[in-house]
């Protein structure tokens, strides 16, 4: 005779009815678990995306060299000479090394002031090329733009402004197209730096500064002396082999060994970034954790509640065991029962926590660098699979244990009458 | 020794309970034989060993030693689940307490066995219907347990033991729980069922009921005293 199909179905739907308060608490239990899981896993995952936007508001996988002094004598020449490279060495080191996005020097001066009508600034102006907006992600505002190859190679006084020196000087009115005095020269202003977070710098934030091509700033002030040299290689695993083609092109012609840490200081941000994506990894296992635990305690009063449920049931199961239940249509219904509590729990705590999230997203975080940094909390399909997957075993776990007592049950025992 | 028709055949069957301290010896080597057709009453005072005989008799427990085939198959050695399915098919359970489940209706009561069979559902229908029919419970089918009566809740359980069409029905104390008339009506069916061929093993300590049985089993200490079915006794009601 063929089994009917859904046995094991048919059987817990027809088991004892479910008594409600005590469900209705084992559902609030893991409810609760998923919702700390969830939120936790969000929260962190908010963190992870700000911080990583906020990192790559200095550029993404770049590297940041600033020229120093020989620390060992090479080929006659002694230690402690300064190595100042120039402006024309970019197109050297463009030549000669290979696998590279871009090379930009960075001129900058300090103190400069800047004059807008009524306004004036103190701020570091920076003279760069053209690539060195790609390789530092200065995203023009709309209305605006980057500098341009022209303006470098005419020598244009064009100026890009950072966020927070724009509204300095020109308050409400709209910048582009406007005149700065930079220094007593006037300059148009072309671009405007969208607001972004930062959290690497080397010279302050870029909101502060005004950046205007190289070979400008080098006319108006005679200084081709690069303070800092950005590099992006084509891929990662590219820039130490990056690295060491630049040291080898300034070595060439300055005359330093090559192997002298101290002469090109360098801030390697793929390097550092492997140390904040393990420290992020940290911050979401620790996160997960706690949030596991939680929803394990949820477990465990699913799995405490399916054992009262088989203690009571005793007498039901072994009556179904004489009538020739197999142990799997005793132990099928219970493992089912635990599952259902943990997937109506865990489908309770999913949405409230999606709820919670989108109410969380509509906070406005105002000027607080603190809320800014910490991000939105956000859901992602990697989030809600982790959260289905422990629930699953939870619920599996919380049943399976109570329906191994239940398939030890002794039906002569149970039958004796009293 | 068994024979063609032997539904029960045991030897030397012993039980032993090991409670870890102490063992004790339930059973001290039972030789039955139940054909089929038999109506067997077993008597004898309590902690005999009647009930440990009766889950014996209808797996629900294994024997320490001795051989049991039930309907000629051997029992020893069985699996779990194969053990579930002699359940099924060959032995009809009724208990004093009657071990109805609560929270389902008669009718699904009725219909668990034939669910565990893999039985149909058309024909689990129309079995159940047929059998609630013959207990005389057909207009009660929906109501649960605890809407029927002591004597009805009984009639029920009748009906779910024979919803597999056992080879035997196997009662234990059936009447124990049940008034004068309800017990009265009890012994009637179980007299109509053996009337129309069926093999019925009673435990039991109403006189009135082990009477009805056309064989009598006493069981003392363990041991078989005294067997009005074994050969040269008398064999005839004692009605």
């Amino acid at each position: 005779m063929a089994r009917p199909r859904f046995l094991v179905l048919q059987l817990f739907l027809r088991s004892s009815r479910v008594q409600k308060k005590r469900a209705v608490l084992t559902i609030a239990a893991i409810a609760w678990g998923t919702l700390a899981l969830l939120l936790l896993l969000a929260f962190g995952e908010g963190l992870g995306l700000s911080l990583g936007k906020a990192w790559a508001g200095m550029g993404t996988d770049i590297a940041v060299i600033w020229p120093g002094e020989t620390t060992v004598p090479w080929k006659g020449l002694p230690a402690g000479r300064a190595i100042r490279p120039r402006i024309n060495d970019i197109r050297a080191i463009k030549e000669r090394v290979p696998g590279l996005v871009g090379v930009s020097g960075e001129i900058i001066r300090w103190g400069t002031n800047f004059t807008h009508g009524e306004n004036t600034v103190n701020a570091p102006v920076k003279g760069v090329g053209t690539i060195w907006g790609q390789l530092r992600n200065q995203i023009p505002a709309s209305g605006g733009r980057f500098l341009n190859p022209l303006d470098d190679a005419q020598r244009r006084r064009v100026v890009f402004l950072g966020t927070d020196l724009a509204t300095d000087l020109f308050g409400d009115e709209d910048p582009i197209g406007g005149s700065v005095l930079i220094d007593a020269v006037p300059y148009t202003v072309i671009g405007v730096l969208i607001e972004k977070m930062m959290f690497g710098n080397y010279s302050g934030m870029d909101a502060n500064h005004a950046i205007i091509p190289i070979r400008t700033l080098y006319a108006q002030y005679g200084s081709d002396r690069l303070s800092v040299l950005v590099l992006k290689p084509e891929n990662r695993a590219g820039m130490k082999r990056a690295l060491a083609g630049v040291a080898q092109v300034l070595s060439a012609k300055y005359g330093f060994d090559p192997e002298d840490e101290r002469v090109l200081g360098t801030w390697d941000t793929v390097e550092t970034g492997k140390i904040r994506d393990n420290f992020m990894l940290g911050i979401q296992l620790f996160l997960s954790i706690i949030g596991v635990l939680t929803l394990t305690v949820g477990g465990i009063g699913v799995a405490n509640i399916m054992y009262a449920v088989v203690k009571e049931r005793t007498r039901e199961i072994g009556v179904k065991m004489a009538l020739g239940a197999r142990s799997h249509w005793v132990t099928g219904p219970i493992v089912l029962e635990g599952l259902t509590y943990t997937l109506l729990g865990g489908l309770t705590g999913m949405v409230v926590a999606t709820v919670l999230v989108f109410l969380l997203g509509l906070i406005p975080t105002g000027d607080s660098m603190a809320l800014k940094a910490l991000g939105k909390p956000t859901l992602s399909p990697a989030i809600a699979a982790t959260a289905a997957g422990v629930l699953g075993i939870i619920g599996l776990l919380a049943g399976y244990f109570p329906a191994r007592r239940a398939a030890s049950v002794d039906p002569a025992e149970t039958l004796r009458y009293e | 020794m068994t024979t063609n028709d032997s539904i029960i055949a045991m030897e030397q069957i012993r039980k032993v309970y090991d409670t870890g301290k102490v063992q004790v010896e339930a059973l001290r080597g039972i030789d039955l034989e139940i054909s089929k057709g038999e109506f067997v009453a077993i008597v004898g005072p309590s902690g005999s060993g009647k009930s440990t005989l009766m889950n014996l008799i209808g797996c629900l427990d294994t024997p320490t030693s001795g051989v049991y085939r039930l309907t000629g198959q051997l029992v020893a050695g069985m699996k779990k689940d194969e053990l579930a399915t002699v359940r099924n098919r060959r032995v009809g359970f009724i208990f004093q307490n009657f071990n109805l489940l609560p929270q389902i209706s008669a009718y699904e009561n009725v219909e668990m066995p034939l669910l565990f069979g893999g039985v149909p559902r058309r024909e689990r229908r129309r079995r159940v219907e047929a059998l609630m029919e013959r207990v005389g419970l057909a207009d009660r089918m929906e109501h649960k347990p605890t809407e029927l009566s002591g004597g009805q809740m009984q009639r029920v359980a009748v009906a779910r033991a024979l919803a597999m069409d056992p080879d035997i029905l196997l009662a234990d104390e059936p009447t124990g729980n049940l008034d004068t008339s309800s017990g009265g009506d009890i012994m009637e069916l179980f007299q109509d069922l053996w009337e129309q061929g069926g093999t019925m093993l009673v435990i039991t300590h109403d006189p009135a009921l082990a009477r009805r049985a056309r064989r009598q089993v006493e069981i003392q200490d363990g041991l078989i005293t005294r067997d009005t079915g074994s050969p040269g006794a008398d064999s005839t009601p004692l009605r």
